[in-house]
């Protein structure tokens, strides 16, 4: 396979120091050079083909990983890309992180994107590398380099039976023109790729020493703790803080202003207190007496906005994608059916709280160390706030306790720098959990009307949609309704085969910061979409799964287009990435058949299932749920089997998959965020459960769809499936519909 | 192969080439005690923190856990709630597991407390050596709480059941949802041990 180099620059050493943060390495001269070193002398000295790679002349490998760890383990999956690629010995490579910086293009860690869209570049860093290698091992020896090859760390001639390692070539190689095309392996000889290798951060993890965005300490730093108006919008009339700055340890008290509107990236002001430990600086901000102008956000209540909301969907909206005759259909149906969804607001709650240290220069420049999803745009949002160049903002990237969408926000960083600014001392910033879950940027809150017709046969013949959230948009710019992006996710894919089909938008205004959350939209998409299938089902008397292949009907690529939609498949290439039907059909048979489905269950108990292809990943799950007389709910084992594609490594999908699980029963069963007066009612993890122990299930089995095709995602296709499969399950067991998340505010007795 | 993300301990000062963000970080360790500047109401306090003796200034009603992490510089033990709700900071104190976010530095004074960094020297704890084998962790975060309440779990109990393991471990919540893996790991160790 040979592939066009794009999208990998090459870097000069200079370049990579500045962009790793690292220095050494150059001073170690050459001492000897093997017996089988041949024609030409070889040089000493490092060899950076690109900025992800860097071969020192002992022989060590330095490889950047240019993406945000959060979970995913893309530390661990990107090193095996680059180094399979160039043939570098496991045990030989280093990791660093690369800090924000444009030359290593697209770092926002985001949308399930490191290996669905960085595959390419990843392999060509690699086999970059080894091609110049190959090259330089060659020119040595005065032979073609059509028969040199690069493997095991080494370049080998195979008619005179040379050998070169690879750090006795490096200083050669860095002379070696930077080659017009390399070749990619063959799949067939992956030393790492799609093979479950051990988590890099594996022993950090169990022994304490991984640094998350919470741990930094920098020499001086100050610690702080901000006081936030509880209503987005309002602003600051007065503060006291006599009894804060009387708090021992406490340093200085300093108000930040007030938020901007819209909201954006910006922090949302308030008054931060700083001392020299997080608990002085925590007691010193409860100290504060602080009066709010609310302001117009003061009325929100999302008791009442549901109201609204329901009553939008009950109206007809923007028309986002149409086929057939839809009223004419539903008319002539045998039997037709209507049902309404609701999902809440939700909060990431991301384990570690968002947390970030900065420090000013002499020169004014300023140095960040946070955990963040997207470290370029901290760096330009930090720069935006402290009026420099982002040139002159250096953004380390620390591992992230989870981020789920959380943390590709830089509000939090922006709160650091400026505080760093105004109190002359490096600081940390760290949002308590309260912060985190009340001063959000949230999933949004939805509501969904669906009406579908049956024909006497029991074959769909209508589907109408109507869906209505606050738009992510609205956070940027005043907006009052879905964008077609969010449309896009599992929405206006839909890949029913049926004849007549409307979907419509409907307005919806923001009164929090709306966000991403794990696969955003597709969440209350999948729900009421998967949902109403199920429902659809029992109307004709189907097996739901059986019915479910028929809905989705031959095997075909589906075109939302054709249909009239702005539909936007994740930014990839339609033609590429294709919605396709097959697969989504053979994961859903896939995980019925794990779950063995159609099996007789002890009363109170029952299977159901959900299929839905997000980020270009194709993932059903079947859940079996047992359902008390009380009405007590348990989610006893989950079947999930996915088609990613291509997988670099099975364990961490696996684990994504499990996790996904987790996240979607927290979702399903507990997760709702709530405002009165404007303000977030939950706080902490008492009232905002999540899924603990004593809930999970007692197997999440996980299978993986055997595949060369392009990479999909991964991260975040597992969520939308489970509220659907959940909830059908309890159908199954009780006979009882459940048209609103989560279940925690529905009695099942 | 090596890493070079922060790295507070021992275990791999070597190896700490270092991604760009750990290297002006300097963490104390068990050794380097930071003294705040207090006005007022605070107290030394000694105790044991990892089998070395400190003596650390404070406000008594601190909790352990900002103790530990701002003024021990040890950072391995992690704040989640702030309301014993979520188990990320748990320590033990005198061997029984502790959730320090809610336990005030005075009620350690003259006690033992094990974080885990001082689970053991290397890493080798069966419990640490199940959680990298079942490769238990996603973003690792809630990770040092989850191995101080399961190795709590197994000191009591040595062969505990998966009710037991539910019991002892629903305190410890994983936002990643690492729950299965976690109960395999305890298993695991479990087996290991006897
Ligand atoms: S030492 Fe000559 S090939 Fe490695
Ligand atoms: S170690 Fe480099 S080839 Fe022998
Ligand atoms: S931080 Fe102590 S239990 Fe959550
Ligand atoms: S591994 Fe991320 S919270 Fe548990």
């Amino acid at each position: 396979m040979s592939n066009i180099i794009n999208g990998v620059s090459r870097v000069s050493r200079r370049d990579f120091i500045r962009n790793t943060g690292l220095a050494g390495g150059g001073l170690i001269l050459a001492a000897n050079f093997s017996a089988c070193s041949g024609e030409k002398e070889l040089a000493g000295g490092d060899f950076a083909p690109n900025v992800y790679v860097n071969l020192l002349e002992s022989g060590e490998v330095e490889i950047v990983c240019h993406r945000s760890e959060m979970g995913q383990g893309v530390r661990t999956s990107l090193v095996q890309v680059i180094a399979d690629e160039m043939e570098a010995d496991w045990d030989r490579v280093t990791l660093l992180q690369g800090i924000g910086d444009a030359k290593y293009g697209d770092q926002n860690t985001d949308g399930s994107t490191s290996i669905r869209m960085q595959f390419d570049l990843l392999r060509n860093a690699g086999a970059i590398a080894r091609k110049m290698l190959v090259n330089a091992a060659a020119d040595i020896w005065g032979v073609p380099a059509a028969e040199c090859s690069g493997h095991h760390h080494a370049v080998h001639h195979k008619a005179s039976g040379k050998m070169l390692g690879y750090g006795e070539l490096a200083g050669h190689a860095a002379t070696m023109p930077l080659p017009e095309q390399v070749e990619f392996k063959s799949p067939a000889d992956y030393r790492y790729i799609g093979k479950p290798m051990d988590l890099v951060d594996g022993m950090a993890f169990s022994v304490g020493t991984a640094a998350f965005g919470i741990d930094t300490v920098v020499p001086d730093m100050l610690y702080a703790s901000i006081e936030r108006c509880p209503v987005v919008g309002g602003k600051l009339i007065s503060v006291d803080d006599t009894a804060a700055r009387a708090v021992a340890g406490v340093v200085d008290v300093i108000q930040l202003g007030d938020g901007t509107s819209p909201p954006d990236f910006n922090p949302l002001g308030g008054v931060a207190v700083l001392a020299n430990n997080t608990w002085s600086a925590q007691k010193g901000r409860e100290a504060l007496q602080i009066q709010w102008d609310m302001g117009t956000n003061a009325s929100y209540d999302s008791s009442s906005y549901r109201k609204q909301l329901e009553a939008a969907v009950n109206a007809a909206g923007s028309v986002v994608l149409e086929r057939g005759d839809v009223a004419a259909a539903l008319a002539n149906s045998a039997k037709t059916l209507d049902a309404t969804y609701y999902a809440p607001l939700l909060s990431q709650a991301p384990m570690e709280p968002p947390a970030a240290t900065a420090m000013i220069n002499d020169d004014g420049s300023c140095v960040i160390w946070a955990c963040t999803q997207d470290p370029q745009t901290a760096q330009a949002v930090v720069a935006g706030a402290l009026g420099l160049e982002p040139a002159q903002v250096t953004v380390n990237v620390t591992l992230l306790g989870g981020g789920f969408g959380r943390k590709s926000k830089p509000d939090f960083i922006a709160e650091a720098a400026l505080l760093a600014k105004l109190s002359g001392k490096p600081v940390k910033v760290t949002w308590t959990r309260e912060d985190d879950i009340r001063h959000g940027y949230f999933h949004s809150v939805s509501c969904q009307y669906l009406r579908g017709g049956i024909d006497a046969d029991g074959n769909t013949t209508a589907w109408m949609q109507r869906t209505a959230f606050p738009s992510i948009n609205a956070t940027f710019e005043p907006t009052d309704g879905p964008s077609a992006s969010e449309l896009s996710l599992g929405c206006t894919d839909n890949p029913y085969a049926i004849d007549n089909m409307k979907i419509e938008a409907c307005d919806a205004a923001a009164h929090v910061r709306i966000g991403w959350l794990r696969s955003v939209s597709n969440v209350y998409h999948a729900f009421a979409a998967s949902s109403f299938a199920d429902e659809l089902a029992h109307l004709a008397g189907r097996d739901p799964k059986e019915y479910l292949l028929d809905l989705i009907g031959p095997d075909r690529h589906v075109v939302p287009a054709e249909s009239g939609a702005e539909y936007e498949n994740y930014g990839q290439d339609l033609g590429e990435h294709p919605i396709d039907t097959a697969r989504l059909k053979a994961v859903l048979e896939e995980a019925a058949s794990m779950s063995g489905w159609g099996r007789k269950l002890p009363g109170g108990r029952g299977l159901g299932i959900a299929v839905h292809r997000s980020f270009l990943g194709y993932v059903a799950t079947a859940a079996q749920v047992s359902v008390s007389d009380a009405g007590k709910l348990q989610v006893e084992e989950l079947w999930t089997a996915v088609d990613a594609g291509t997988v670099v490594n099975p364990d961490r999908v696996r684990a994504q998959m499990e996790g996904a699980g987790i996240f979607g029963m927290s979702l399903t069963l507990h997760g709702e965020i709530t405002a009165k007066g404007g303000a977030i009612v939950e706080g902490n993890f008492d009232s905002y459960p999540v899924i603990r122990m004593s809930e999970a299930p007692r197997a999440i089995n996980v299978r993986i769809m055997p595949s060369n095709a392009k990479p999909g995602g991964v991260g975040e296709p597992g969520v939308p499936p489970v509220a659907p499969a959940i909830c059908n399950a309890i159908f199954a067991a009780t006979g009882k519909r459940v048209r609103e998340l989560p279940l925690r505010n529905v009695s099942l007795a | 192969m090596a890493t070079g993300p922060a790295s507070a301990l021992e275990f791999s000062q070597n190896k700490i080439l270092a991604g760009s963000w750990s290297k002006p970080v300097s963490r104390g360790g068990a050794t380097g005690i930071r003294t705040p500047d207090y006005a007022g109401n605070s107290m030394t306090i000694e105790l044991k923190l990892n089998q070395k003796s400190v003596s650390l200034d404070a406000d008594p009603d601190m909790p352990l856990l900002w103790a530990i992490r701002d003024l021990a510089g040890m950072t391995g033990t992690k704040y989640g709630c702030g309301k014993a709700l979520c188990g990320a900071c748990t320590v033990h104190v005198d061997g029984q597991p502790v959730r320090s976010c809610s336990y005030p530095i005075s009620s350690a004074a003259g006690k033992s407390v094990t974080t885990i960094e001082g689970l053991s020297a290397d890493g080798s704890h069966p419990v640490q050596v199940a959680w990298r084998e079942l490769n238990v962790p996603q973003c690792g975060y809630c990770q040092s709480g989850q191995i101080m309440s399961a190795v709590a779990l197994l000191d009591k109990n040595p062969k505990p059941t998966d009710e037991d393991i539910d019991n002892a471990m629903s305190g410890n919540i994983c936002r990643c949802g690492t729950y299965t893996r976690i109960r395999a790991a305890i298993h695991k160790a479990a087996g290991e041990s006897s």
